[in-house]
């Protein structure tokens, strides 16, 4: 009888979930079970060259190749050319081995109709380069359906001809400095944030109402601003002959000739990005401030604890969790930040969503971008986790 | 509520009833501005009237992503789009543009077959060739009254020429200038940066001055920053350039030794809605006519010979537009084309080594 009750008094809720349920699995859960399987599964070369696939299965090198794989490539050169496919082989394999995505489309126009009994030495006569073991470890690796080896380039590792795991040379490491950097200024970012949203969050939560509606309405102005038109402007503010440097010039704080760089360098980056970030951390903060009721701290005093103590005992632990949510947010956004650090950031202000960004519009390499994107977002679930564990999600208040 | 449901189903037919009879229509890509704007006074506007089909023109910032995800998802409702040479190469290697190989393109004026008349190269499997634009190098006259830069050697010398030096965040054009203004000549660039010794010296020119490059990302920002003075000299579109001299009377000078050229091609989506359209419009923009049209409205030169002739003034300004063209022959002394088969072979490897570079 019971248990009939609540399934009954369930089904309600249920039903009035099942809107965001639908929105969640179609606009997030499925796009992300798309981008898991992009970072780890290509079928493009080994849907191409199924039967040279299977004849490399059993080479491994030094030498090259039997002319019956080269006679086998041949003739799957030939169709993917009929097929006009071949270019995608090209740029697949070209990402295993750089420097040969043309030997497929000059090997494609010359090799068709060709009859010879020796295919090795034709093909090489083509293109020498196919006399280039790294070629054809390449196409080995480029076949293979499923691998790790997106996942392995987006942390600045590769896997060498016998297998083994080794660091890619130092001049390509790129990755694991951007991950890197981007923790750092997303934990910059909200340490800053904290210290300047607090006292306002403070100072609206304790002050008349009319004054509170105006500081409010001034920290809502910027979110209904463009987050281009924001750097931008800060471009104007900020740059060595913009406004900030004038005035301090004029009031003969700085010399003319030794102009503050505030900008397209780390400065910049954090002034902007803290800027856009401050409503983040100041309107959680302020919710949980306005609802601490100001008879503790009058308890607090009047059981003998200066303004300080009864501030750090009574007030603060209470702020927390207003704090908490406010610090969490900020962190989360700032990590995935591209368009302020690459208008305001300056040599070093690629954070490592401008490589996604680069992977996804410029290079077309979605597999490489999308195993970028787990590995932070891995990170990011990973802190929520400590996150939770050190805070507790439970206490969060957002309102 | 009733109401809305009545609303957004009248919104929803138009939406359908637009897409049944879109026979007449046909979309183009191109990239906003005053570009955009000299194609569609030059060859947009003409096309409609000659074939009364209707011209959609929609804006985007380059780039093959927005067309991939056309073709994937099967909802494609570009038709034709202006690209860059390197995003015409992949894009057609990737299965993202129809192949344009059988299209008959129109003869010059004098009867030269479209194939002898266009640029070497110009065409390719998948794009028809449409402007010749150029990489060069910018200063404001206001810092250099007594001997100006005027080689790419004089971009890199910080002793003789102080202050910022612009540059596109790309490996890119970058390191085709470093090697240039290091001494080697057009002819042997590709074959130079082909090497591990030519790389290395391609960066160490750069790293030379490093600490003294403001980066942009888009055309627009380069003249920008000339009028703000936040550098002394940069790298710029030679159109973003021509404009701000000429029409923002800006105080600027173009160096167009060691300039970098690049071809701009139509290309059809994969897919396109408007398949046989798309097909007439390229016919019409690869006419001499069309291509001079465009080059008297934007400093983009025309990629068949026989337009030269055409090139004559600014249609608003009465500028003589020759002098201004990348392919002038007093600009013509010193310069590179762009390689993209080259930058199509290279470019992941040395996009990441420039970014550990930039991170360094």
């Amino acid at each position: 009888m019971t248990a009939q009750y609540d399934i009954k008094s369930r089904i309600g809720p249920i039903g009035l979930a099942l809107p965001l349920v639908a929105f969640i699995v179609i606009t997030f859960l499925i796009p992300l079970a798309n981008m898991i399987k992009e970072s780890v599964y290509d079928a493009d070369v080994a849907d191409a060259l199924p039967r040279t696939l299977r004849l490399l299965n059993d080479w491994v090198g030094p030498d090259l190749p039997s002319d019956e794989v080269f006679r086998t490539i041949a003739e799957e050169i030939v169709v993917l050319q009929e097929n006009r496919t071949i270019g995608k082989i090209g740029i697949r394999v070209n990402r295993v081995v750089s420097g040969t995505r043309s030997v497929w489309g000059k090997t494609a126009r010359r090799v068709d109709g060709v009859e010879t009994d020796d295919m090795r030495t034709t093909m090489v006569g083509i293109d020498d380069r196919w006399s280039d073991l790294a070629l054809w470890q390449g196409i080995k690796k480029a076949g293979q359906r499923y691998s790790a080896k997106h996942y392995l380039h987006a942390v600045d590792l590769t896997r060498g001809d016998d297998g083994s795991i080794r660091r890619v040379d130092t001049e390509q490491r790129v990755y694991n400095t951007l991950y890197l950097r981007t923790f750092w200024v997303a934990l910059l970012v909200t340490l800053l944030c904290l210290v300047i949203g607090y006292p306002i969050a403070y100072a609206i939560a304790h002050t008349p109402p009319t004054l509170s509606k105006i500081l409010l309405f001034c920290v809502l102005v910027p979110f209904w601003t463009s987050l281009l038109a924001r750097a931008t402007s800060w471009l104007v503010l900020l740059q060595s002959q913009g406004v900030v440097n004038d005035v301090l010039v004029w009031l003969g704080i700085v010399p003319d000739d030794g102009r503050l760089s505030l900008i397209r360098n780390m400065t910049g980056t954090l002034i902007a990005m803290t800027q856009n970030l401050l409503p983040f951390v100041i309107l959680p903060t302020y919710a949980v401030l306005s609802s601490i009721p100001p008879t503790y701290m009058r308890a607090a005093a009047s059981l003998g604890a200066n303004p300080f103590q009864a501030f750090v005992r009574v007030y603060w632990p209470q702020s927390l969790p207003g704090i908490a949510s406010g610090c969490l947010l900020v962190f989360i956004l700032s990590i995935g930040f591209y368009i302020t650090p690459a208008i305001v950031g300056g040599t070093k202000g690629q954070l490592i969503s401008n490589m996604i960004a680069y992977h996804i519009n410029d290079a077309n390499n979605w597999g490489l971008a999308a195993a970028i994107s787990v590995i932070v977002l891995m990170s990011v679930l990973i802190l929520y986790v400590v996150f939770d564990r050190w805070v507790g999600v439970d206490k969060l208040k957002l309102s | 509520m009733k109401r809305n449901i009545l609303v957004s189903f009248a919104f929803l037919f138009v939406f359908v009833s637009a897409n049944v009879c879109a026979e007449g229509e046909l979309t183009i890509v191109s990239w906003g501005g005053s570009y955009a704007k000299a194609s569609i006074d030059g060859i947009f506007k003409p096309f409609e009237e000659e074939t009364g089909i209707k011209v959609i023109v929609e804006d985007y910032n380059g780039g093959l992503a927005q067309i991939r995800a056309q073709v994937e998802t099967g909802n494609v409702h570009w038709d034709v789009v202006d690209v860059e040479s390197q995003d015409d190469l992949i894009g057609c290697d990737e299965g993202l543009l129809e192949y344009l190989d059988d299209l008959e393109l129109p003869d010059a004026p004098d009867g030269t077959p479209a194939e002898d008349d266009f640029f070497e190269d110009a065409n390719s499997d998948c794009g028809i060739g449409n402007i010749v634009w150029a990489t060069v190098i910018a200063y404001n006259s206001t810092g250099f009254e007594s001997d100006p830069p005027s080689t790419m050697s004089d971009f890199f010398d910080l002793e003789k020429y102080p202050g910022k030096r612009g540059m596109r965040r790309t490996p890119e054009v970058n390191l085709e200038f470093a090697l240039i203004a290091d001494g080697v000549p057009p002819e042997d660039v590709y074959e130079t940066l082909s090497t591990d010794e030519g790389l290395d010296r391609a960066f160490k020119k750069l790293d030379s001055i490093k600490d003294s490059i403001v980066f942009w990302e888009t055309g627009a920002q380069p003249p920008q920053l000339l009028a703000d003075k936040e550098v002394a000299i940069t790298t710029a579109y030679n159109g973003r350039i021509f404009n701000a001299i000429n029409l923002e009377k800006q105080p600027f000078v173009i160096v167009w030794d060691g300039h970098i050229r690049d071809y701009g091609q139509w290309v059809i989506v994969a897919g396109a809605p408007n398949l046989e359209n798309a097909k007439k419009f390229l016919q019409f923009a690869a006419r001499t006519t069309s291509m001079a049209e465009v080059s008297n409205r934007i400093s983009y030169g025309p990629l068949r010979h026989s337009a030269w002739e055409l090139v004559d003034k600014h249609v608003d300004t009465n500028i003589d537009m020759r002098p201004h063209m990348p392919t002038a022959p007093e600009n013509s002394k010193n310069f590179l084309v762009n390689d993209a088969e080259w930058w199509a072979e290279h470019r992941d490897d040395l996009f990441e080594r420039f970014s550990a570079w930039l991170n360094r």
